[in-house]
Parts: structure tokens; C-alpha cells; sequence
């Protein structure tokens, strides 16, 4: 059985190869393979799935080493597969709804003429991140770390003709490099402290470490978690990311790339439980960005950039459920994979509207989209129910579970993050609930599309006409079937889960898991967590409901037109990096012309001026060589004298 | 020779003899006498101006040096000095000053600044550290060659040489056979190209139109006898192409043109005393003969 | 009279060897003022040996005077050739020893 784990890897990635090599020829059914291939690997996942099922919970995990990587004495790094709950979890996520993102791609991406280069590189991404969560060492996880980071870079970029995508794809790879480094040091780290990097050696060698090192590790984690996972303070890159097809987007945001750095850091939960101090800093990062991209996800009228900051805010529960150790990593997991459904049902949601709006992305210019689009209201519907946390949807089970979890920690940090998370959780309804109302409600507030010299700006679509208002219709069936099938993965996965805390038994053998006790009821909670949503979604439908909503944005408040700018972090980062890096260059190449060269020149002419008055000792005349001769002679004579005199 | 060199060594044997620490008050003497003028001798021979001098004056520290090696029961090495150095060694210098010309002096100005101090300075120093270091070391008494050269001192040599240094000396037939070898290649022109005969030179010169004739010699209207003043022409001016092209080249012709000059005008002076003539305007009738030449060519 | 004399007299004729081989110019007279140096030289051996009792300082003033000879023979080639080359035979002509 365990043979066929390298397939589910294989899979996508031979589609990758065929797609990306075949040549034009390949144009017509393309995409079908690719999509083909993604299922392969969903259906061999699903089999594996079930012959895990079939075994005891401590023999579930599957080993496969396919060769050795790098045999040197003393670096052993094999090509080897691990396949245990957490990564079949994984597994199942990214190739199920890699697969249904897939099968919308083919309606979306109809009329691009990189179709099939489209697909390659989707499977690519699948690729890369089953290798990263199949992964038995962290080296190989590295490998396909990094390959995430160059499908992301490519399919963010995919648009390349348009320069603000060019420049999103640049920006995402950049950011990303800054959380690689700390994965890279944190296996370099591993590697002097354990000798190893295989995950079962290394998380068994753990007590041998002093607490400074496990810290150091952990944190360097973290940094690479960071990146991939959007969180402060390497979250900048999310939001620039939209200008990525909107597949793509669903397939960051739900199934891979987001998901890595929340894998990471439950994967090395051994060391982050033996870094207490790192396991804080997760959790404040997770805090913090959970009410960042809350708060950037309330202030924006672009819907793609809306429900990218509700991921940002979504990924910080998840991390900071990580942070909280064994009693928070199966409900971090568990929120991954509802979070997966509806945040990928909410994009193919948005991708429909758009398909369907000529393109545009501003939910101003949307309103009263239900009599036209059923299906995609439906389903967006039922996808928004979940991730604002509506009683009996899965979003309600797991958020409430994280909530539960927070105020478990326990003490002043337990009361702190336990209302952190629950104004998270009334923010999300607030965001959330504007969306839906400013899309779906109200009366139509449609703009004719712009014309055609800033046509080449916006996604290709069949029926783009400038100048007419749209006439908006029902996406293709391609594109609503996984629409369909995410809502149901919405509305009944976190219940599933929960059914006899099916989830936690299943991740148990994996994460361990300690029950928490928060300080009150969890029935006080869960009352709590739906009365806050409910107030958060009063506010919004009574500033977005009852009031029409004007076309142009007003001005807003301070931190409003702060959140619309991401809450300055662009800002930030250009003042303190670019302007700072800029500095620093600035001073160095003063150094280097001053100082180094100083030196350099000053030695190089101190040589050539002593030089040309040595030269003048060498006038070509013998008998003044003679006299040196001579001279010489008379000093080697009186030093003889001198020596025996002493 | 070598019953001189046996008169010679009987001579100073008793001398030798005694010569154990010190020596004889006749060898005192002679060693301040005859070393002051080889001291002399030497000074001469880096400040003279004229190469030959300089050669003159070695030669003569060269033989007082030959003396000491006699007084110093050298009997051998003392005629091989006299013989070999003195008699071909600076002979040999001779020739070859003699080649390269024998009046030329040296200009004793100094071309490269400050040559000269310095060089004084390293003398003075090196020469006071050598004397400095032989009045320090401890020689010991002095032995004295009496039991050295009780079998003849050219005997002593011959045995020493035969046997502990015999490998040294075949080496050093070696290097005498070399550089005898190496002196041939060095002075040793080979001709590139073949040489003219007698018939070629002479068509040459026709072909070039000088000189057609042999040259003049010297003294034909010269008032000295000797090689190196040129010959007067007609008009009593001299010429140069009567001397040696050597001498021309080393600017040793002697000028002695106004001399003769003179000399002539008091000859046709006393002649025309003696005859009871007239004197003709001498310029007038040299130039009336210039003309005439020039109607004839 | 000590013999010793003899060796202060071989120095100072060597110091004026070299003395003379610094100042002069004329190839020639370097040369012979290389001579006055070696026959200092032999002077000195002759006395060592005289003041050591046995002949082997005279030997070796015996090879030196070989080695001079053999020495002036290719020197005064030397000579020779340069001067037919360079119609000179001052030695500072021949300073083409410099960049």
C-alpha cells in the first residue's frame, strides 16, 4: 500500500511535465488531463484513505523511501514519504479541492489562450505541496516549499502582460524568500543540534537540546510559517496576490500555500511544546494578524481583496490555535480543512460574480445579484453562514472550538486571547455579512465596462462589451458543480468532524491532544461567540442593508482609509526596508568608495611612490652595484665582528 | 730558474728558520720599505689617469709582492708571480691597453652623483673592519714553514698538490682549457660575407671617383719625420688623408700646420736672401697657380 | 716585527682593489684593480701559511693565481669584443642594466 504514495505526487506532477513541455498541440485537451491527473491523485489519496481507516490508530502511518538524495557520511537525505493523519488530512484537502478548482478552472479559463500552461502549472502547485506535506524530512519539505513558492510565483503572475500582476508575483516570491531563509536556518540549526533532519529522529532527540536552541529553531519556523501563511509581519504579499487568476486565489487561499505554514508548525508541534517562549510569540502573531486582516477585510470594496483579508484573519486563528500547543493543534487542523471548503467555495463564488460582471471586482458596483445568479448566491450563501460561524455549519464548529481552546490557555493570556478571538469572530460576521449585502442585495448598482484601452487590464471574458452595462447570467456548469460541492463540504464537514470528536481521535496518534478547560462553561462561550456574530452582522446590515450603498466609497474614517492602504503595511515596509536598505546601500557604497578604496588605492600608491624612488637605486651602472655589493659586504663583516664581540 | 729558485730559498732559509714569532730585523726593513711602496704602487694604479700608468704601477706592486712571497718562504709561488703575473699577465693587459689605445685617459670627472663619497665611506669602513678583525683574532704563535719546507718548498707544493689537491688542480686544467676556449669564441668574428679582392676595392674606387691614386704618405712636403703630422699639399696646407686612418680616428694627428707655415715662408725667406731676388707677393703667385689648376681641370 | 703585518698589508691593498674597482671607468683598469685584489689576497694566504707551518695556504695562492689568469684571459676577450662593438671601454657605456 504504501507504494503508491510517491503516485500521489507523481500524479500531478506528470501532468506538470506533459502539460508544460507538450507544445501547442496539447492545447485542446490540456486542461482535461491536468484535471484528470489532479483527480488521480484525489482518488489514490481517497484509497489510501481508506485502507488507513482499516488499521489501528498507532499503525496508520505509512513509510516510502524512494532513493537517497544526498548520500554523503553524515547528511543522509533520502527522497522519503510519511503518511500519517495529519498528512493524509493534507492530502485529502489539497487534492479534493485542487481537484474541484481544477474542474472549475476549465469553464473560468475558457477563452485564455495559455489554457494548458494554466493547468501545467496548477499541477505543479499540487504537486509541490503534496510533496511538502508528504514530506518525512524537512529537507524534502523544503523542496517542496519551495516549489509552492515558484507555483505561486507563476500563477500570480500568470498575467504577466499586466505589470500590476507582474509585480504581485515578484512581490509574493520576494516575501516569501524572507520566511525560506528562516526555514533554511531552522534546518541548518537541526542539523548541527540533532545531526539530522528527518522528522520521528529529530522530535525524539529533542531533550538532548538546550531550551535557547529549541527556542531559536521554533522562532526560525515561525519566520518561514510567516511567510507562507501570510502573517505579520509577512503578510503584505496576500493581498497583491488577488491580481492572480481567481482559481488561483481559491487554490492559495484554501487548499495549499496558506495552508504550508499552519502544516509546519502542527508538524513540528514536538518542538514548538519544548519552546514555550517561540509557542508565544506564535500565539501573539496569530492574535495579531487574526484582527489585521480582519480589519483590512472590513475596509475593502474589492471582493477578491475582502475575502483576502478574511483569510489572513482565518490562517491567524489557525496559528494562534497552533500556538496554544496539543490543546489547540486538531482544531487548528480542523479549521484548515472547514476553512478550506468555504474559503474556496467564497472564491469560485466571487470568480462566478465576476465572470458574470464583466470582470469587475468592486462590490460597489455590484448589489441585487440573487434573482440573477441563483446558484452562486446559494452556494456563496451557505459558504458565508459557515465562516461567520452559524450555528451547525462547520465553521461555527471549529472557530468555536479555537475559541474554547484560546480561553483554555488559561490566566490573564487565556482571558486575552479568548476576546481577541471572539471580536475576531464578530468582525468576520461584520465583513462578511457587508460582502454578501453589497453583492447580493440591495438594488443593482451596475456600471457600464470600461473601455477597451483598459480592457487589457482586466481578466479576458467571453462576453466583455465596452460600454454596456453587463447582463449578468448563471456561471457554466463546469464552474457551478464545485461551487456546489464545496457548499456541502461547507455545511456538513465541521459537524462530521465534530460527531463524536471524530477529528480529534483521528489526529490524535499525530498531535496529541489535552482537553481544555476554559475558566467558563463552553456553553457560555458558544453563546457568546454567536452573540457577538449576530451583533457584528446587526452593524453591518444596519450601515449596508437598510442604507443604499454609494457607488463611490466615502471618505471614511482614519482607520478606515488605514485599512483600505492594508493598514499601512506597504507603508511601512517601504519606509523601514526599502528607504532603510536604501540607507544602508547608500552608506556602504560611501564606505566602500571612502574607506576600502581608500585603503586599496592609498596601499597601491604607497607602493608605486616607494617603488619609483627604489627605482632610481637601479641606474643600470655595474659599479653602482658594485658599491651596494661592497657595501653589504661591510655590514656582513661588522655584524660578524659584532656577534663574536658579544 | 730553478737554480735561482734554490740560491734564493738557501738565501732566506736561516731567516725563515727563525721566523718563529717574530722576524728578522732585515725583513723589518724590507716589509716597511717595500710595502710602503706597494701601498704606493696601488694608489697609482686606481688614480692614474692613463690605463698604462695604472698597468706600469701594478706591475710594480705586483713584483715587491713577489719579494713577500719570497720572505715568506713562498720560494715557488715568488717566481710564479714574477713570472706569470708580472711577465704575462700584465704583459697581456698591455696589449690590450696598447689595442684599445694607449694615450687615451680617462676623464676622471665622476658621472654618477655621489659615486665617489660613498664609495670613500665603503672603503674607509670596510678597509677599518678588515684591520679592525686582524688585530682581534687570535693567530697564535707563528709557526714558521722551516719544517715545511725542510724537502724544498717546490717539492712540498708538488707533493700536496699530486695528492690532496689533485682533483682540484685537474679541475682547474679544466677551467684553463675552457677559458682559453671561451677567449677564441668571444674575440672570434666569422665573416658573413666573402671578402673583396684586390681587383673589386680597385673598381670601387674608380666607381666612386675619390681618390684614384694611392693615398699621399706622410712627410711628402712635411716638415717633421714622423707618422702622425700630416703632409702639406702644394699650397702648404695640410692633409689629412696622409695619416693613418687609426691615428685619424683616435684624433692623434698632430697639427703643425702654421709651424710649417711659418717654416716655409722663412725658407723661401732665406733662398731669396741667398739669391739676390726680389720677393714676389706670395699670395698672389699661389693663387696665379690656383688658377692655373682650375684652367687645366 | 710581527707577521701579522703582512696581513694588515693585504687589506689595505684589497681596499684600494675595491676602492679602485668603485671609482674607475675604464674597463681595463677595474680589471687590474680586480687583479690588485686577488694578489692581496694571495699575499694574505701566504702569510697564513707561513704563521700555520705547513704549505696549503700556498696552494691555494697557487690555484687563485690559475683562476686569475683564466679569469683575465676571458675578461680581456670580453674587453676586447666590447670595445670592437662599442668603440669604448668605459663600463659605464654598458648600462643597459635598467628598465
Amino acid at each position: 500500500m504504501e507504494n503508491l504514495i510517491a503516485l500521489l505526487v507523481a500524479a500531478p506532477l506528470l501532468g506538470a511535465a506533459v502539460l508544460l513541455c507538450g507544445g501547442r498541440r496539447l492545447d485542446r485537451y490540456g486542461h482535461l488531463l491536468g484535471t484528470v491527473l489532479a483527480a488521480a491523485s484525489f482518488v489514490i489519496g481517497a484509497v489510501l484513505f481508506f485502507d488507513m481507516l482499516g488499521r489501528g490508530a498507532e499503525e496508520r502511518a505509512l513509510y516510502q523511501t524512494l532513493f537517497a538524495w544526498v548520500p554523503v557520511e553524515g547528511f543522509q537525505a533520502n527522497i522519503a514519504f510519511q503518511l500519517d493523519q495529519l498528512s493524509m488530512t493534507f492530502v485529502l484537502l489539497i487534492s479534493g479541492v485542487g481537484t474541484l478548482i481544477h474542474v472549475y478552472s476549465i469553464g473560468y479559463m475558457e477563452h485564455d489562450e495559455r489554457r494548458r500552461r494554466f493547468f501545467g502549472y496548477l499541477n505543479l502547485f499540487l504537486a509541490a505541496m503534496l510533496l511538502l506535506v508528504l514530506a518525512d524530512n524537512y529537507l524534502l519539505l523544503y523542496f517542496g516549499w519551495e516549489g509552492v513558492g515558484l507555483a505561486s510565483y507563476l500563477l500570480i503572475g500568470f498575467w504577466q502582460h499586466k505589470p500590476s500582476a507582474a509585480t504581485a508575483a515578484k512581490k509574493a516570491f520576494l516575501v516569501n524568500r524572507v520566511g525560506d531563509i528562516g526555514l533554511s536556518i531552522a534546518i541548518m540549526l537541526m542539523f548541527t543540534t540533532f545531526g539530522t533532519f528527518t522528522f520521528g529522529p529529530v522530535f525524539q532527540e529533542l531533550d538532548g537540546a538546550g531550551e535557547g536552541t529549541l527556542n531559536a529553531i521554533a522562532l526560525m519556523l515561525l519566520l518561514a510559517a510567516c511567510g507562507k501563511s501570510a502573517q505579520v509581519p509577512l503578510q503584505s504579499w496576500l493581498g497583491d496576490a488577488m491580481e492572480g487568476p481567481t482559481p488561483v486565489s481559491a487554490l492559495i487561499h484554501a487548499a495549499t500555500m496558506v495552508t504550508a505554514g499552519v502544516y509546519l508548525i502542527t508538524r513540528s508541534g514536538a518542538i514548538f511544546n519544548a519552546a514555550p517562549d517561540a509557542q508565544l510569540v506564535v500565539v501573539v502573531v496569530g492574535a495579531v494578524t487574526l484582527l489585521f486582516g480582519a480589519i483590512v477585510g472590513c475596509a475593502k470594496d474589492d471582493i477578491k481583496k475582502a475575502l483576502a483579508g478574511s483569510t489572513m484573519s482565518q490562517i491567524g486563528y489557525m496559528v494562534l490555535a497552533a500556538g496554544l500547543g496539543p490543546i489547540g493543534y486538531v482544531f487548528a487542523i480542523m479549521h484548515l480543512v472547514t476553512h478550506g471548503f468555504f474559503k474556496a467555495g467564497l472564491f469560485l463564488g466571487a470568480g462566478s460574480v465576476m465572470h458574470a460582471m464583466n470582470d469587475e471586482v468592486d462590490m460597489r458596483k455590484y448589489g441585487g445579484l440573487r434573482k440573477y445568479m441563483p446558484v452562486t448566491f446559494v452556494t456563496f450563501g451557505l459558504g458565508y453562514l459557515a465562516i461567520i460561524g452559524f450555528p451547525g455549519l462547520s465553521g461555527f464548529w471549529s472557530k468555536d472550538k479555537i475559541i474554547e481552546a484560546a480561553f483554555a490557555k488559561g490566566g490573564a493570556e487565556g482571558w486575552i486571547l479568548g476576546a481577541v478571538t471572539l471580536l475576531g469572530a464578530g468582525i468576520t460576521a461584520y465583513y462578511m455579512t457587508r460582502v454578501m449585502l453589497m453583492t447580493f442585495f440591495g438594488e443593482k448598482r451596475w456600471q457600464p465596462a470600461p473601455a477597451a484601452d483598459a480592457a487589457t487590464d482586466v481578466e479576458p471574458s467571453a462576453d466583455h462589451h465596452p460600454g454596456e452595462l453587463p447582463h449578468p447570467h448563471e456561471s457554466p456548469k463546469s464552474m457551478t458543480v464545485p461551487m456546489i460541492v464545496l457548499a456541502f463540504g461547507s455545511v456538513f464537514a465541521g459537524a462530521l468532524f465534530s460527531f463524536n470528536s471524530s477529528f480529534v481521535h483521528w489526529l490524535e496518534p499525530v498531535t496529541r491532544f489535552e482537553h481544555g478547560h476554559p475558566p467558563v462553561g463552553a456553553a457560555v462561550i458558544t453563546t457568546a461567540t454567536v452573540v457577538v456574530l449576530l451583533i457584528g452582522a446587526g452593524i453591518a446590515y444596519a450601515q449596508y442593508g437598510r442604507k443604499p450603498v454609494p457607488v463611490t466609497a466615502p471618505r471614511g474614517s482614519l482607520l478606515t482609509r488605514a485599512a483600505r492602504r492594508d493598514l499601512l503595511q506597504d507603508d511601512f515596509n517601504h519606509v523601514v526596508l526599502v528607504r532603510g536598505g536604501e540607507h544602508l546601500t547608500r552608506s556602504l557604497v560611501y564606505l566602500d568608495h571612502s574607506l576600502v578604496d581608500g585603503v586599496v588605492n592609498g596601499t597601491a600608491a604607497s607602493v608605486g611612490g616607494l617603488s619609483g624612488r627604489l627605482r632610481k637605486l637601479q641606474n643600470g651602472f655595474a659599479r653602482s652595484y658594485a658599491l651596494s655589493m661592497f657595501g653589504g659586504t661591510a655590514v656582513l663583516i661588522a655584524a660578524t665582528l659584532l656577534m663574536r664581540g658579544v | 730558474m730553478s737554480a735561482a729558485t734554490d740560491s734564493l730559498s738557501l738565501a732566506a732559509s736561516d731567516t725563515v728558520a727563525l721566523a718563529a714569532s717574530t722576524t728578522s730585523t732585515g725583513e723589518a726593513v724590507q716589509f716597511w720599505i717595500l710595502g710602503t711602496i706597494a701601498v704606493v704602487g696601488a694608489l697609482c694604479t686606481i688614480l692614474m689617469r692613463k690605463a698604462v700608468h695604472s698597468a706600469l704601477c701594478l706591475a710594480g706592486t705586483m713584483v715587491i709582492l713577489a719579494i713577500f712571497y719570497l720572505a715568506n718562504g713562498a720560494y715557488f709561488l715568488g717566481i710564479v708571480q714574477i713570472v706569470v703575473y708580472t711577465g704575462a699577465i700584465m704583459m697581456l693587459f698591455l696589449f690590450v691597453v696598447m689595442l684599445v689605445g694607449v694615450t687615451a685617459a680617462d676623464s676622471l670627472k665622476e658621472s654618477i652623483k655621489g659615486q665617489r663619497w660613498l664609495a670613500a665611506l665603503c672603503a674607509l669602513g670596510f678597509g677599518a673592519l678588515l684591520i679592525a678583525g686582524i688585530s682581534r683574532a687570535s693567530l697564535g704563535a707563528s709557526n714558521g714553514l722551516g719544517t715545511a719546507n725542510a724537502g724544498g718548498n717546490v717539492e712540498g707544493l708538488a707533493a700536496l698538490i699530486f695528492t690532496k689537491y689533485v682533483f682540484a688542480f685537474e679541475i682547474t686544467g679544466a677551467l684553463l682549457i675552457t677559458a682559453a676556449v671561451g677567449a677564441m669564441v668571444l674575440t672570434h668574428r666569422e665573416r658573413t660575407e666573402k671578402a673583396a679582392t684586390q681587383r673589386e676595392l680597385a673598381e670601387r674606387r674608380v666607381r666612386e671617383g675619390r681618390h684614384l691614386p694611392p693615398l699621399p704618405a706622410p712627410g711628402v712636403y712635411a716638415r717633421h719625420n714622423a707618422v702622425d703630422v700630416a703632409g702639406l699639399l702644394p699650397d702648404g696646407t695640410p692633409s689629412e688623408l696622409t695619416v693613418s686612418q687609426t691615428l685619424r680616428a683616435r684624433g692623434q694627428v698632430r697639427d703643425v700646420s702654421i709651424e710649417a707655415l711659418n717654416d716655409l715662408a722663412a725658407l723661401e725667406q732665406r733662398s731669396e736672401d741667398r739669391l739676390g731676388r726680389r720677393p714676389a707677393p706670395a699670395g698672389t703667385a699661389r693663387r696665379g697657380r690656383a688658377h692655373e689648376e682650375e684652367k687645366d681641370q | 716585527m710581527n707577521p701579522v703585518n703582512y696581513l694588515y698589508l693585504a687589506a689595505l691593498l684589497f681596499t684600494i682593489g675595491a676602492t679602485g674597482v668603485l671609482i674607475r671607468r675604464n674597463a681595463i683598469v677595474v680589471f687590474m684593480c680586480v687583479e690588485l685584489m686577488l694578489n692581496a689576497c694571495n699575499l694574505a694566504f701566504v702569510a697564513f701559511s707561513r704563521m700555520h707551518g705547513n704549505l696549503d695556504g700556498q696552494i691555494i695562492a697557487f690555484f687563485t693565481m690559475v683562476v686569475a689568469a683564466a679569469e683575465v684571459v676571458v675578461g680581456l676577450a670580453i674587453i676586447v669584443s666590447l670595445f670592437r662593438s662599442r668603440h669604448s671601454a668605459s663600463v659605464d657605456d654598458a648600462s643597459l642594466m635598467k628598465l
